[in-house]
């Protein structure tokens, strides 16, 4: 299907052709439909559940998240049969992207991502008032 | 040519029947063209008014707790007696003055007419293309630049005056600064930012678009002009490393509008009361957002210039540009490198010395490429026959300043020499020397270039070349003693110039002489090289606007004997731009080649039978 | 001359103009988003993993309930339903058939303001809703009776009040009440509103984006995607009804225009994926 999606995109369509490659499409659109409505009713029951340790239920549900994201982008923006140019943007995007995010956490936290590494550098201007706010219910 | 091109000229104005009215092909403009000289002259006056703030500082610096001159009256009145009572500039207004010139000069002036302007007028027309890919959306962006502009400056006529926390905005202090304004300076600032990246994302989204979709037939990328992909790196950086800064923007503006502690950490006291906020927010977040744009922004000021002069070079030499495609492949590692340097601005944030490390090599690494393209343009002068016109003039001195200005910032971009230098006028020096003696002087040479393809008439030689020699001589007589300066440690930031801090030393025993007399003294030579340097632009700007009217009319549509294709068409462009769609059939810098008629071969001259034989051949 | 490359793809890119121009824009989009995501990432770092919701400056947890996790999940479907029928909208035009466009696109934007509308009540429910931290250190969640919007310790204490009448939440830890997690905002408490000094209180705010750095994060990234959302929502509703005209002088160029903007809004509907879980759920 994936590179049917291109040739649709490039020719206009009055050839029947193109008309049973766009309804091949439209099988996958339902497709991909029924799978983003699954994931989103597991991604809000996963989230319920108690793996342990909490950073299992934020990995498994941000795999679910990119799971639906590349559902999103790859068939319904056909980035999975898009253009060179398009993958090259994009690609440069991304490594921006992650470099912006994974160097600022990196120099503001040390090494691990985990462990709240932040405070160490807050400059604060006196004394800390925060600090004596306790949970009410015990 | 220049016949083929009056011919057809006529043909294009007997095919549009309907003219468009005054407003349409003046003001509400779609035509690139009109679009990139009305990005021009705004960026022009801005720079101007960023010009005037920087000699009210100046006289300040200089003569500190004195009235101003002629316009004291003026501040007073404007500014009011908090402000400015008597004339004279507070610390306050200073840095309200500080501020507002590193944001106008950078913002509003430099990249609106680096890239605003030149990249509209001639990438098109360079790439043979008829215009923008979206002409529509090319003028929203000039007009949400405009707007903008103007919100910047409405802040300076509020009760709570303008921002006034550093063009670079560092959180908490912006935004505890003025906790008695809602609508302070800062906010004002903040919501210009936000229209003025939303006008550079949008130029940056058009010049992308055009210059992939809109090359002419047979201008591959290996035969663009250097100036096109100068201009298309920067868009890059603008559509990649702005909108983080713009995020930013929303964030700050959500701390100082509705109380948010994004950049406020926890028990921030202010004035000796605890600062009624949640907390719980990182100032250093701010500082990467904003460098992370900050540095790339530093390119989006040279690479314009470097494209503009590289043009200037090859035409005065008569000479193909030596090693086009290492320079070509030196702006894509500029462009590459320049997001990930960003954090050699915070060495003294204490981040760590592993991430200091990484910081310190991206930074060594990014002079590489900018070190090839310079060499490249010098070694371009080698075995020429210059041509010393205006835009020669400033294309040499550029070379030189800019040259300058990067070598004196390799010491600060390692950690330890820059823990010295940081927040000197050392700094303000280098990146002077980079942007003004430097990216200005480009730009004036793209002035002087293609003032006759905008207006079919010269700039006055004489007068192009007084400007030339009194803005050479008083730029570095302004610039050079701040390496003195910063290097015995004035800081950038004192609104007496030091004078306090140089009165404290005999108190300070240990450290005598930490401001010398003569330090101190500079300052004045400073400013008044400094008020020579604004009488100096009088004969530019007379020279800009009388020649319009008044200047030698061109007799040739490429008056300069140029190969690229912005020459090829009628002058000036119509709406359009061709009179016959271009074909490219060779590079862009070929000139004095061996066998051809004259001198410079024009990127779509049609190739000689023998030499398409010899290709056939080869 | 005219601009080539309006309607008809270009050779060698294979892509008209507004294709790349659209794909540019979102690159720029993924850094503002991508920006915005990494502050999350870091104040919820910065954050001290020792206080515990509804301390001030604590990073609260799923299980605190603080948002209503079945109003995103429904506008979690709402997106990927407009999401689907805007790329049907699309395949109809390419089929010749404006009807079934019509309907499709008609739903689009029938989604975008239902998801604006579940958007507001959520928004206006956190409006309502208070937190109260006591002069002596301990911190309530509740409502102000009778109910108020907006209101701030410092805006009652301009107004010279000196006791509020104050709802408390059901605290955690309370068998009843964490059962029904996820529905903060409706949850009732058994026991009577209190009345409590002015003077003994020592901060209390509306949920607002002033409250925390997490309602901050939330009011912002939600925002700025609502915000995408009603413009997406225009120029979707331009072209299903005044634009529509184009189909009859440039079919070809109409449907690109609706793949156009219909790019867009799958982008706002990926944001909208990821903002779910990392607001809502985790």
């Amino acid at each position: 299907m994936a590179e049917h999606a291109s040739d649709a995109h490039a020719e206009d369509g009055h050839d029947p052709h193109e008309i049973e490659h766009i309804k091949a499409h439209i099988k996958v659109y339902m497709l991909i439909f029924a799978m983003l409505i699954l994931g989103t009713i597991l991604t809000v029951a996963i989230s319920y559940i108690d793996f342990g340790e909490h950073w299992k239920n934020i990995a498994i549900g941000l795999a679910i998240a990119s799971v639906k994201g590349t559902l999103v982008a790859g068939w319904f923006m056909h980035l999975i049969s898009e253009k060179k140019l398009i993958y090259s943007v994009m690609v440069v995007t991304i490594f921006f992207f992650v470099a912006l995010s994974f160097i600022t956490i990196w120099s503001m936290t040390g090494s691990s991502l985990i462990g709240g590494g932040l405070n160490q550098h807050s400059t604060t201007g006196g004394a800390a008032h925060a600090a004596a706010v306790a949970p009410a219910h015990h | 040519m220049a016949h083929q091109a009056a011919h057809s000229h006529e043909a294009h104005e007997a095919h549009h029947h309907e003219e468009l009215g005054f407003w349409r092909k003046y003001i509400f403009s779609t035509d690139h063209k009109i679009i990139g000289i009305q990005y021009g002259l705004t960026a022009l006056v801005f720079m101007l008014l960023g010009f005037f703030l920087m000699l009210a500082m100046r006289w300040q610096i200089a003569y500190p707790g004195k009235a101003v001159p002629i316009v004291g009256a003026f501040f007073q009145t404007v500014f009011g007696t908090d402000l400015a009572q008597g004339g004279i500039i507070s610390p306050d207004l200073y840095n309200s003055f500080g501020a507002m010139h590193g944001t106008i000069m950078v913002f509003l002036a430099v990249v609106p007419l680096a890239f605003g302007a030149f990249g509209n007028y001639v990438t098109p027309l360079q790439i043979g293309a008829p215009d923008m890919a979206f002409p529509r959306l090319n003028m929203a962006s000039y007009w949400i630049f405009l707007l903008s502009g103007l919100i910047m400056f409405a802040s300076f006529f509020t009760p709570a005056g303008a921002a006034k926390s550093g063009w670079t905005s560092y959180s908490p202090l912006a935004s505890v600064n003025d906790l008695n304004h809602q609508w302070n300076g800062q906010t004002f600032w903040l919501i210009g930012m936000v229209f003025n990246i939303t006008a550079s994302l949008l130029g940056a989204v058009n010049f992308i678009t055009t210059i992939i979709q809109l090359r002419a037939k047979g201008m591959t990328w290996m035969r663009l002009p250097f100036f096109t992909w100068a201009q298309f790196v920067t868009a890059f950086l603008l559509l990649l490393a702005f909108p983080p800064l713009e995020a930013a923007s929303v964030l700050q503006l959500m701390d100082n509008f509705f109380h948010t502690s994004f950049f406020l950490p926890s028990g921030l006291v202010v004035s000796g009361n605890p600062l009624d906020v949640s907390g719980g927010g990182s100032p250093l977040l701010w500082q990467h957002l904003f460098w992370f744009l900050g540095h790339p922004e530093v390119y989006v000021l040279i690479l314009p210039a470097i494209g503009i002069v590289t043009e200037i070079v090859a035409n005065n030499t008569r000479k193909p540009i030596w090693g086009y495609r290492s320079m070509v492949y030196a702006v894509l590692g500029i462009g590459f490198l320049s997001f990930i340097v960003w954090a050699h601005h915070m060495y003294l944030t204490g981040m760590g010395t592993k991430i200091s490390t990484f910081f310190q090599t991206t930074t060594m690494m990014i002079s590489i490429p900018s070190v090839i393209i310079l060499t490249c343009l010098f070694i371009s002068l080698w075995g020429g026959s210059i041509r010393f016109n205006v835009p020669m003039h400033f294309a040499l001195a550029f070379m030189v300043m800019f040259g300058i200005g990067g070598l004196t910032g390799l010491p600060l971009g390692f950690n330890a020499s820059d823990i010295q230098l940081h927040d000197t006028y050392y700094i303000i020096a280098h990146f002077h020397y980079v942007v003004a003696p430097g990216t200005i002087f480009g730009l004036f040479a793209g002035i002087y270039h293609w003032y006759p393809k905008m207006t079919g008439r010269q700039m006055n030689v004489f007068w192009g070349k007084t400007h030339f020699w009194l803005s050479f001589i008083f730029m570095n007589a302004i610039f050079a003693p701040m390496f003195l300066q910063g290097l015995a440690g004035m800081h950038r930031r004192m609104s007496d110039g030091g004078a306090t801090y140089a009165a404290a030393n005999p108190v300070n025993q240990g450290f005598p002489d930490a401001l010398s007399e003569g330090i101190i003294k500079l300052n004045e030579h400073i400013s008044w090289a400094a008020v020579c340097l604004a009488i100096a632009q009088i004969p530019f700007i007379l020279n800009l606007v009388i020649s319009m009217r008044k200047g030698e009319k061109i007799t040739s549509d490429n008056p300069w004997d140029a190969t690229t294709l912005e020459w090829a068409t009628p002058t000036p462009p119509p709406h359009g731009n061709f009179a016959v769609v271009p074909t490219v059939v060779r590079g862009p810098y070929e000139y004095s080649v061996p066998g051809a008629k004259t001198d410079f071969t024009p990127q779509n001259a049609p190739l000689s039978p023998e030499r398409e034989s010899k290709k056939s051949h080869a | 001359m005219d601009i080539p490359y309006t309607t008809k793809p270009r050779p060698d890119t294979g892509l008209y103009n507004a294709k790349v121009g659209i794909w540019l824009f979102l690159a720029s989009e993924i850094m503002l988003f991508g920006a915005l995501f990494s502050s999350y990432i870091l104040l919820r770092v910065g954050a001290d993993p020792k206080l515990v919701w509804p301390a001030l400056a604590a990073w609260p947890s799923h299980s605190d309930g603080l948002l209503n996790v079945p109003m995103g999940a429904i506008n979690t479907l709402v997106l990927i339903v407009s999401s689907v029928t805007v790329v049907m909208a699309w395949a109809s035009l390419k089929m010749k058939n404006f009807n079934k466009f019509f309907m499709y696109q008609g739903i689009t934007v029938a989604c975008a303001i239902l998801f604006c509308g579940i958007k507001s009540a959520e928004y206006a429910a956190k409006f309502s809703h208070y937190h109260l931290v006591l002069k002596d250190g301990t911190a309530f969640t509740g409502h102000l009776e009778p109910k108020q919007y907006f209101m701030t310790d410092r805006k009652l204490r301009q107004a010279k009040v000196e006791e509020i009448t104050f709802l408390k939440d059901p605290q955690k830890g309370h068998a009843e009440a964490s059962a029904e997690h996820g529905s903060g905002d409706e949850a009732h408490a058994s026991h009577e509103p209190e009345k409590i000094k002015m003077s003994d209180i020592k901060r209390l705010t509306f949920w607002g984006p002033q409250q925390s750095t997490y309602f901050a994060i939330y009011f912002t990234m939600t925002g700025l995607h609502a915000l995408h959302v009603v413009g997406g929502a225009l120029v979707i509703g331009y072209l299903w009804l005044p634009g529509s005209r184009m189909w009859k002088t440039n079919p070809e160029r109409f449907t690109n225009r609706v793949e156009v903007c219909g790019l867009f809004w799958h982008f706002v509907d990926l944001v909208w994926i990821f903002l779910f879980p990392v607001l809502y759920l985790l």
